[in-house]
């Protein structure tokens, strides 16, 4: 006689799973609990944290938001291997704003966001058509390209870029800032992709030719979803320049492309709160390992090998099936 | 145009690197018809689905429906003009549970202007879809993850999907290829049940005694070529359909 592990949904996950038929304060505490903890955790660690600490913690949310960034795209079958694109645009638009015109960070950081969206998105626009590794392939030349550019011909100050520009005013605001805007994109895109519209964005990376028999305008809903994908990458830029006051070609470095994807595939390819988790284990593990100095780079690649070998799944989707199921042991014949 | 004539197909013509696939096809479709596309294999009968449905470009030729030219135009457009189609190979939205397979064409343009704005009602409308097709709305099937269903409940999700734009036109590539028997048998009703509604059918098959249960014309192609064209009894009376099918001696 054998025994067997049996995973059993939890009734509660039902009752949750799309349409929501709670009943009581001990299922609403099921839903609530999840995101309370990831709410209130940092808010509360923000303010406790000490300047350094914070400024991992907002490292963390910018390469969520990037990561989140990135799973957008990738829900219409859009590999992205150039979030550094709109990092670059947000922070150069924020900056020339700031550096030539003296606007206040406040109009900066939204006028990058939303005129670094709309750039990205007609740059992008004759290459959408492209499907798998012709799209990455693209998405990862444009930002290095366009760098050495301004690198060589010295646009906009070169390598040296526009200094001095506008901060906040010290570095628990600016976690604040960080946190909230990190939380407001996060639970918005949430709930972006269970309305309709997301589902639609859901179905062209299912099978697009399925959906424009369906009458979807598979290239405009593409256009609009690379907007938004391009205008939370623009935002993260326009936060940096404000963060640091600097803007160069820094801006374009392969860490924002490659960081996002670590962090979703650490996290959970596929889900928003997968690419967030992952954020928050893939930037803090790097910054505890910079004690080790030159061999860091090795450990902290066998340490996301690790992550992938043992949780391929991601380990944002191995905690939500341990939450939302209970195991127990079965006989065998 | 002439009145009555819900599709108009003059002079056709398409070709994949000088290999003809569609050569001077011609023919017109009632409003009700049911017409069946019968060849063998590389006749090119889903190419000249395609080029109706706009997933293909037509090299020349005009295709009217309802009087309005739409060679030119993409098959989102023309899906929101009325025309639906399913495909040889089911293309279902695997990711998602099989009734969202429906909400994807409730979210159309076309769709938007007879469904309401209030949420839950989608739900229903995809569920009365999936029902008329032979789901069991009191099984779990309809919530089962669409990549978990066998191959004819896939067929029939493409109908009920290409129904939910309440389309004049339906277009149907080998719905019945991979079915069983029973999925056929249970199948067929259904499309007389559009028939008897007014909606005009244009379907591609391989199963003929089927197809020939419901079509009231049907045309043959070879080698891109009409051969045929009238009621199933005369087009397999006709030479260069045995000819198509059988071979020359």
């Amino acid at each position: 006689m054998k025994n067997r592990k049996e995973r059993i949904d939890r009734g509660i996950k039902a009752r949750t799973d799309d349409v929501y038929a709670v009943s009581g304060p001990k299922e609403i505490s099921y839903i609530l609990f999840p995101r309370m903890l990831l709410v209130l955790g940092l808010i509360i660690s923000s303010i406790l944290a000490n300047e350094y600490w914070q400024e991992v913690i907002v490292s963390a949310c910018l390469i969520g938001l990037l990561a989140v960034s990135w799973t957008l795209l990738t829900s219409v079958g859009l590999v992205s291997l150039g979030q550094a694109l709109f990092v670059a645009s947000g922070a150069y638009i924020a900056g020339i704003l700031n550096y030539y015109l003296n606007w206040p960070i406040f109009i900066t950081i939204p006028t990058g966001t939303f005129v670094g969206g709309a750039f990205c998105t007609f740059l992008l626009m004759p290459v959408l058509r492209l499907r798998g590794i012709y799209f990455s392939m693209v998405t990862l030349i444009l930002p290095l390209t366009i760098g050495k550019v301004f690198e060589a011909l010295h646009i906009l100050g070169g390598n040296d870029g526009l200094s001095g520009l506008g901060r906040f005013t010290n570095s628990t605001v600016t976690c604040f800032l960080a946190v909230l805007a990190t939380l407001g994109c996060f639970f918005g895109m949430r709930r972006l992709m269970a309305t309709d519209y997301g589902l639609v964005f859901i179905s062209i990376g299912d099978n697009d030719q399925a959906a424009m028999s369906g009458g979807i305008d598979v290239y405009s809903r593409k256009n609009q979803n690379v907007f938004l994908a391009a205008a939370v990458g623009a935002f993260v830029g326009a936060f940096i320049t404000h963060w640091i006051g600097f803007v160069g070609t820094p801006a374009f470095a392969l860490d924002y492309s490659i960081l996002p994807i670590a962090s979703a595939v650490v996290g959970g390819i596929g889900s928003q709160a997968g690419a967030m988790v992952g954020s928050f284990i893939v930037v803090p593990l790097a910054e505890i390992l910079r004690t080790l100095g030159g061999i860091r780079m090795l450990f902290y690649s066998l340490a996301l090998l690790v992550f992938i070998i043992l949780l391929p799944e991601g380990i944002f989707k191995y905690l939500e099936r341990k939450y939302h199921q209970f195991e127990r042991r079965v006989k065998v014949e | 145009m002439n009145e009555g004539y819900i599709l108009q197909v003059s002079q056709l013509n398409k070709a994949f690197w000088g290999v003809i696939a569609v050569f001077n096809v011609s023919f017109e479709l009632k409003k009700g018809d049911f017409l069946g596309i019968i060849g063998p294999n590389g006749s090119g009968k889903s190419t000249l689905l395609n080029l109706i449905t706009g997933f293909v470009r037509p090299d020349s030729g005009s295709i009217l429906y309802c009087g309005r030219e739409i060679s030119a135009k993409k098959p989102h457009s023309i899906a929101n003009l009325g025309i639906a189609r399913t495909f040889q190979m089911a293309k279902a939205f695997y990711r998602m549970p099989a009734y969202k397979n429906i909400i994807i064409p409730l979210c159309s343009a076309r769709a938007r202007q007879f469904r309401g704005g209030v949420y839950g009602e989608r739900d229903d409308i995809a569920m009365d879809l999936l029902e008329e097709v032979g789901f069991d709305r009191s099984s779990g099937v309809p919530y089962k993850l669409t990549s978990s269903l066998p191959h004819g409940y896939l067929k029939r999700l493409e109908l009920a999907r290409s129904l939910a734009l309440r389309p004049d036109l339906v277009v149907l590539d080998e719905l019945f290829s991979g079915m069983s028997m029973a999925e056929v048998a249970g199948t067929l009703p259904i499309l007389e049940k559009l028939k008897e509604r007014g909606t005009t059918l244009l379907m591609v098959e391989h199963r003929l005694k089927e197809l020939f249960r419901v079509a009231n014309r049907v045309i043959v192609l070879n080698y891109g070529r009409k051969v045929a064209d009238g009621s199933p009894r005369d087009v397999m009376e006709v030479e260069a359909v045995k000819e198509a099918y059988l071979g020359s001696e």
